[in-house]
């Protein structure tokens, strides 16, 4: 039997993208994977699982299996019938499908969001209201002396952050966990706190309580409640002088933050206090991205229209209002009549009066996966898994580009979501005439 | 018996496998149709692991099975990790954020004797116009 490595991969999970990975591959199958966390080697080991590989229509006598051109064809005269079609998803595929979605978008005057809206979506609100200081995950390797993270759980999300970037790796300057010291500031005793120098339990909702009472302290200003967020006043005064004292210090802010009650004003409190404490040390800020491509579906949106998510056409032209331009919103007010979903399984993951009314209309699903999505949509057609099957770019939650490879040939007949959009984009503009 | 707490959802070790090995798992099912809670709020239920329990929110209620305690959870809190059972009961009200509120939304839990926790594919259905 003979292996073949593959050196130099990028794991299309989460927004670490680490790039370090060895693929073994033995008779046209991955059998093994080397230095991924237990989600990379999951998904390379185990993608094929729950897949479909033809497409599926919805008829007047249930779901049939149909040709690649018929699925193409039905889910173009949809997209053209529909007033106000919503095109959503976007975060697990490549930079160049993002790119013929938003062509697809403004070809049929629909509106088209990606998961930043039910992520980091505040704090993309916020930073745009406040402007971020941010660096590269390998300035934070070399340089960080002081690590925070605040509403995030690395451990559990993000496997190999500490490893790669913070805490665990040897950096130019920063050479071992002496060099480092690590903060968890967190409603839960999670895993990731467990491994903290100090790990800060303040009560749910209070994120923005305790960024004001730092913002005070920085200011050498008196608190003036004994307890803020459930951390004594000592404690708040501590933890400012640890965030001045230090030479490079960063916060990674997870979805405690842009979840909980206050969303984008926690974000918005949280930029606030890192650019004060630039006036006395310097400091970063960065959010943790969840899924192994949201940070690339924001930075094309924002090239192609200059806007990063919940991007509207229906006018002719790309306008941009959160709350009302975003997904979710949009379904809640029963606005949009057809859905194209592309890798992506909103009816997982959204509120469920909204999942309802995505159900209500027309509902196209590009998806490897079979998910809920695929298996309840009117036309489902699968595509390649991105960074295993076929290739394409992907930005890092830091927005470094980095290049996803193919390691295996795909089923046959199962394309990219890529030639699968341009493939609907064409049929769209042929029916157009 | 019940008691109100502050809910939390967010990412498990299961969860994020199952977005992999497949949502229509009974390990997926058994991973995510769950609920952690504080040892002293199991206490006053009077309920262990495994045992039923409904939680309820403003916008709905859904069955989940007592988990055993992954990570500490403080007095008060209950956590339920993402996914279709804990999102029949989050509000989509974003106020004009975008954003749902998954994390700290008061619930309340009382123990079930009797209940099914619900298969995955019977969660969602469409909403008749």
């Amino acid at each position: 039997m003979t292996f073949n490595v593959t050196n130099d991969i990028a794991c299309p999970f989460c927004g670490c993208l680490c790039d370090d990975l060895k693929v073994i591959i033995s008779d046209g199958k991955i059998v093994d994977v080397k230095n991924a966390c237990i989600y990379g080697l999951t998904k390379f080991l185990n993608y094929s699982l729950e897949r479909s590989v033809t497409p599926v229509v919805q008829g007047d006598n249930g779901k049939v299996e149909v040709d690649l051109e018929t699925a193409v064809d039905k889910s173009a005269r949809i997209l053209i019938d529909a007033k106000y079609p919503l095109l959503y998803g976007w975060s697990c595929t490549s930079c160049e499908a993002q790119r013929v979605g938003l062509e697809l978008a403004e070809e049929i005057g629909g509106v088209i969001d990606n998961t930043t809206s039910v992520c980091h979506g505040p704090s993309i609100e916020a930073l745009q209201e406040i402007g971020e200081s941010t660096c590269t995950l390998g300035e934070v390797k070399s340089r960080a002396d002081l690590i925070i993270y605040w509403g995030s759980n690395p451990l559990q999300s993000h496997m190999r952050h500490l490893s790669r970037y913070t805490i665990g790796t040897e950096g130019r300057f920063r050479k071992t966990r002496d060099d480092r010291t690590m903060v968890v500031i967190d409603v839960r005793n999670t895993y990731s706190a467990r491994v903290a120098d100090y790990f800060y339990q303040i009560e749910p909702n209070s994120d923005y309580e305790l960024m004001s009472a730092l913002r005070v302290a920085l200011r050498d200003q008196e608190i003036e409640q004994d307890e803020v967020a459930g951390l004594k006043k000592d404690e708040i005064y501590d933890l400012a002088d640890m965030m001045i004292s230090c030479d490079f210090g960063i916060v990674f802010f997870g979805l405690g933050l842009t979840m909980s009650l206050g969303a984008n004003r926690n974000v918005d409190a949280a930029l606030s206090l890192i650019r004060d404490l630039n006036k006395r040390t310097k400091f970063l800020i960065m959010p943790m991205r969840g899924h192994f491509n949201v940070a690339g579906a924001d930075v094309v949106f924002t090239w192609q229209t200059g806007y990063p998510f919940a991007v509207d056409f229906s006018r002719g032209y790309p306008r941009y209002n959160p709350g009302d331009t975003s997904a979710v919103d949009i379904l809640l007010r029963g606005e949009s009549d057809a859905s194209l979903i592309v890798a992506s399984d909103p009816v997982a993951t959204f509120p469920v009066e909204a999942s309802k009314r995505l159900l209500s209309n027309p509902l196209i699903c590009i998806d490897p996966h079979r998910s809920l999505t695929a298996k309840a949509a009117t036309v489902a057609i699968p595509s390649n898994f991105v960074g295993i099957e076929c290739t394409g770019t992907a930005y890092r939650m830091d927005t470094i580009p980095l290049p996803l490879k193919k390691v295996i040939e795909p089923p046959e007949g199962c394309l990219s979501d890529v030639q699968l959009l341009e493939m609907i984009l064409r049929r769209v503009r042929e029916l157009k005439g | 018996m019940s008691i109100e707490v502050i809910l939390i959802t967010g990412r498990s070790t299961s969860q994020g496998l199952g977005l992999e090995l497949g949502k229509h798992s009974e390990k997926y099912k058994r991973g995510v149709a769950s609920c952690e809670l504080n040892v002293d709020d199991m206490r006053d239920l009077a309920i262990e692991t495994d045992d039923l329990v409904k939680v309820s929110s403003e916008c709905g209620s859904v069955v989940l099975r007592v988990a055993e305690l992954e990570q500490e959870v403080p007095r008060g809190v209950a956590f339920v990790p993402n996914g279709p059972w804990v999102n029949l009961i989050i509000c989509s009200d974003t106020s004009g954020t975008g954003m749902p509120r998954y994390k700290g939304i008061r619930v309340k839990i009382h123990p079930i004797e009797d209940g099914i926790v619900g298969d995955v594919s019977s969660l969602v259905e469409a909403e008749d116009e």
